[in-house]
C-alpha cells in the first residue's frame, strides 16, 4: 500500500493545432515548413501519486484534460515534459471503441487486444469464453465489431481489459454507455481488482461512482491540478463550485420553462434547526421550501419536487397532488415545505428539480431543472452502497436442534 | 527486468498481427495461396511479352550456368523488388488502417511496420521456392547457393523494413507523402536492372559536355545491387562479389538504424496526428 503504483510529475502535454486537418508535404515544401497555427496546453505541470492497491478518481469539466493525463499514462501520448511511471502492466480502456479494429469480428479483436496487452494465446484461449459471458455477447462475437451498439463496444472493451489480468487499470468516462447491469458488474470487479491490490484510475461524471469508488480524486481545472485528496473532499468541493457555475448558467439557460403564471422564486434546503444548508446527513430532519409567486389566480395548483442523482436517476417525486394537499386557488407569494422526518438519501450528491403544474400535470406554469445541489453526508443508519436507506433490519436466528457432525 | 518483459510481450503481439495480415491475403480468395504466386507470374508474362517480343530482347545468358531465359532472368530481378515494393506500400497502408489502434492502446507502434514486412518475407520466400523449383527442371543447380540466397534475403529485409519505418511515419504527418512515394518508386524501378541487365547501362556517357561513368554511377542504387546479387546466385550461379555483399550489409543496416531512429522520434506522436 505504501509504494506508489503510479507516479506522475511535472507532466504538460501540449497540442499542435493546425489548419487544415491533413497535412500535405506540397504545400509544406512550397511553405519551407508545416504550418503551425495554434499550441493549446492541454495539461501543465500536472503531479501526484497513486498507491498501490487504491482506486484513484479524475474529475473535471469537460476539456480539462482528464481523457490527455489518462493516454499520457497508458503511453499513447507523450507529454512534452515530465515523467509518468507505471509499475506492472497497464490495461486501459478509453472512451469509445476501446482499441478495437472495426472491421474485425468481435472475437478477432478480442485476440488481437489480448496480444496488444501481451497476453500468450493459450492463456487467451482460456479466458475466452469468461471474457465473452462477462460481456454478455455470446451471440455476437463472431460479428464485425462496427455493427455493435455503443453498450456492446463498451462492455466488451472492458471485458478485455480486466480479465487480462492488469496491475493498473484505466478506465474513460465509458461506464455510463453501459446498462445498469453491468455497471453493477463492472463496480463488483473493481472491488475485486482493489482487493487483489491492482490500481484503479478512473475518469467520470458520475460524482456519486467516483464518491463510491474512489480512495483518493484529483479535480483538473483548465489542465491544472486544482486539488489531490481523499475522494468525499474534493468531490464536495467540486460539486459546491460547479454548483455556483449551474446557478448562474440556469439563469439565463433554457433549464426554466413554463407559462410564468405562476413562478417559483427561490429553493431552500432547510435542516433540523430550519438554517438553510446545502449539505445534510442521512437520517436527519430536511425540508425543501418553495419559494412562490402567483402574478395571477391560478385554480388548483400542484407543486412537485423530484431529486435525482447527477446522472440522472430519478430518486424520488412527490407532489402536493399525490399527498391530496391542493389548493382550489391561489394569489400572491408564500411558500411550501417538503419535510422529511428522516432523510434517507444515503451519501452522494443529488439535484433538486421543483415545478408547479395545473392539476393535469400536463401543462407547467414554472419548472425549474436542477435548481438545487446538494450533498448527503454519512449519518446513521450507514449503508455502503445504494442511493436510499430503505429501513432493513437483520435479524440472525441458529437453528436449535441440528447438530455439526464432522 | 521490464524491457525483457516488454520484449516478450512484443513477441506475442509481432506473431499475432504477421500472422492475422498473412491469413487475410491468403484466405480471402478461393485459390488462397496460389493467388499469391499468380500475381508475379502474371508481371512476368506481361514483361516477358513487352520486352521479349516486343523489343526482341536478348535473353542474358547465364555464366557460368548457361541459363537462356528472359522470363527466369526477369524474375530473379522482380521478386526482390516486388518484395520491397510490397512491405513499403503494406507499411503506409497499415499504420493509417489501424489508426483506432494506435489512438486508443498502446504497444511499440513499429510492430505494425515489422509485422507488414515479415508477412511480405512469407511470400517472398514462397515464391522464391517456386522459382528454385522451375530453376532446378530446367537444370540449374542452385540449392548449394541457398544460404547466400536466405542471407540476402534478410538483408533486403533490413532495408526494407528501415525505409518502411521511415516512410510510413512521414505519411502521417503528410498525407500525400504516399502519391511522391508512388512516383519515385515508378522510377526507381526503371531505374534498377529488373527488365534488363546491368550490361545495357553505357559505361561512361557524356553529360552537358562532361564525360560520367555511368555505370559506376549506377551501381550505387542499392536495389541494383540487391538485384544484381540475387541474379549471381539464381541464375548465373555463381556468388556474388564480397564488395557488393559488403555494401549491401552496409546500407542495408544504415538504413535500418535511419529508420528506426526516425519512427522512434515521431512515434509519440502518432496518436494525436493519426
Ligand atoms: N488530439 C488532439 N488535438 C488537439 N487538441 C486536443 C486533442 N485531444 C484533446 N485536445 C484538447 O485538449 C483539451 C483536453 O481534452 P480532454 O483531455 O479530452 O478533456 P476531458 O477528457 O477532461 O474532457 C480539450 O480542449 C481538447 O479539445
Ligand atoms: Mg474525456
Amino acid at each position: 500500500m505504501s509504494e506508489p503504483s503510479i507516479v506522475v510529475e511535472g507532466v504538460s502535454k501540449r497540442f499542435r493545432l493546425y489548419h487544415e486537418r491533413n497535412q500535405s508535404l506540397k504545400v509544406a515544401l512550397l511553405r519551407g515548413r508545416r504550418a503551425v497555427v495554434d499550441e493549446f496546453w492541454a495539461l501543465r505541470d500536472v503531479s501526484f501519486e497513486v498507491p498501490q492497491g487504491s482506486s484513484f478518481g479524475l474529475i473535471g469539466e469537460n476539456g480539462s484534460g482528464k481523457s490527455t493525463l489518462l493516454k499520457c499514462m497508458a503511453r499513447i501520448l507523450r507529454p512534452e515534459t515530465g515523467s509518468i511511471s507505471v509499475v506492472g502492466k497497464v490495461s486501459a480502456l478509453l472512451e469509445l471503441g476501446a482499441g478495437f479494429h472495426p472491421e474485425l469480428s468481435g472475437r478477432e479483436n478480442v485476440f488481437l487486444n489480448g496480444a496488444i496487452l501481451g497476453l500468450p494465446q493459450k492463456e487467451l484461449q482460456r479466458k475466452f469464453d469468461e471474457i465473452v459471458a462477462f460481456a454478455g455477447l455470446e451471440q455476437f462475437i463472431d460479428q464485425p465489431v462496427k455493427n455493435y451498439s455503443s453498450g456492446m463496444y463498451v462492455r466488451l472493451g472492458f471485458s478485455v481489459a480486466i480479465n487480462v489480468d492488469p496491475d493498473v487499470l484505466l478506465v474513460d468516462e465509458v461506464l455510463a454507455v453501459g446498462d445498469e447491469v453491468f455497471q453493477r458488474k463492472c463496480n463488483e470487479k473493481f472491488a475485486d481488482l482493489k482487493s487483489r491490490g491492482k490500481t484503479i484510475v478512473l475518469v467520470s461524471h458520475a460524482m456519486t461512482s467516483v464518491h463510491n469508488i474512489c480512495d483518493r480524486v484529483a479535480w483538473l481545472d483548465h489542465g491544472q491540478v486544482k486539488m489531490v485528496d481523499a475522494a468525499r473532499k474534493v468531490v464536495d468541493e467540486y460539486v459546491g463550485a460547479v454548483q455556483v457555475d449551474r446557478t448562474v448558467d440556469g439563469e439565463d439557460g433554457g433549464e426554466r420553462w413554463g407559462s410564468g403564471e405562476a413562478r417559483v422564486e427561490t429553493v431552500e434546503l432547510l435542516d433540523a434547526n430550519g438554517s438553510s444548508v446545502s449539505r445534510i446527513r442521512t437520517g436527519e430532519a430536511a425540508t425543501i421550501r418553495l419559494h412562490y409567486r402567483f402574478h395571477e389566480p391560478v385554480d388548483k395548483p400542484v407543486f412537485a419536487v423530484t431529486i435525482q442523482t447527477l446522472d440522472g436517476t430519478h430518486v424520488s417525486g412527490p407532489t402536493t397532488r399525490d399527498a391530496d394537499q391542493v389548493p382550489d386557488r391561489l394569489l400572491g407569494a408564500g411558500y411550501v415545505d417538503l419535510t422529511f422526518d428522516r432523510m434517507m438519501l444515503l451519501p452522494g450528491t443529488f439535484d433538486i428539480n421543483v415545478s408547479i403544474q395545473d392539476y393535469s400535470c400536463l401543462h407547467p406554469y414554472d419548472f425549474r431543472h436542477k435548481v438545487l445541489r446538494f450533498d448527503v453526508e454519512p449519518g446513521e443508519p450507514h449503508e455502503s452502497f445504494g442511493l436510499v436507506a430503505l429501513g432493513g433490519r437483520w435479524a440472525r436466528t441458529e437453528d436449535t436442534g441440528t447438530e455439526e457432525t464432522t | 527486468m521490464t524491457s525483457l518483459a516488454d520484449y516478450r510481450e512484443s513477441r506475442e503481439l509481432l506473431t499475432h498481427l504477421t500472422l492475422r495480415e498473412l491469413r487475410g491475403k491468403y484466405k480471402r480468395s478461393t485459390l488462397g495461396w496460389a493467388w499469391s504466386l499468380l500475381n508475379p507470374l502474371s508481371t512476368m508474362l506481361i514483361f516477358t511479352i513487352v520486352f521479349r517480343v516486343f523489343f526482341r530482347a536478348e535473353a542474358p545468358e547465364g555464366s557460368p550456368s548457361g541459363l537462356s531465359s528472359f522470363a527466369l532472368f526477369l524474375l530473379c530481378g522482380l521478386l526482390p523488388w516486388n518484395f520491397l515494393t510490397n512491405s513499403v506500400f503494406g507499411s503506409l497502408g497499415t499504420v493509417i488502417g489501424n489508426a483506432s489502434l494506435i489512438r486508443k492502446t498502446y504497444f511499440p507502434r513499429e510492430l505494425l511496420v515489422v509485422s507488414q514486412v515479415a508477412s511480405w518475407i512469407v511470400s517472398f520466400l514462397l515464391e522464391l521456392s517456386l522459382l528454385a523449383v522451375i530453376l532446378l527442371i530446367v537444370g540449374n543447380m542452385v540449392l548449394p547457393l541457398v544460404p547466400v540466397v536466405l542471407a540476402l534475403v534478410v538483408v533486403l529485409a533490413l532495408f526494407a523494413t528501415g525505409l518502411s519505418l521511415a516512410l510510413s511515419v512521414f505519411n502521417v504527418f503528410f498525407r500525400d507523402v504516399q502519391h511522391f512515394v508512388g512516383i519515385f518508386f515508378q522510377a526507381w524501378f526503371y531505374l534498377s536492372p529488373i527488365v534488363y541487365s546491368v550490361d545495357l547501362v553505357p559505361e561512361r556517357h557524356a553529360i552537358f559536355g562532361t564525360d560520367v561513368p555511368l555505370r559506376a554511377i549506377y551501381k550505387w542504387n542499392p536495389m541494383a545491387a540487391f538485384a544484381e546479387a540475387f541474379r549471381d546466385c539464381l541464375y548465373h550461379l555463381r556468388l556474388p562479389s564480397l564488395s557488393t555483399f559488403a555494401y549491401l550489409v552496409t546500407i542495408a543496416v544504415a538504413t535500418f538504424l535511419l529508420g528506426l531512429f526516425i519512427f522512434g522520434r515521431f512515434e509519440g506522436r502518432l496518436a494525436e496526428e493519426l
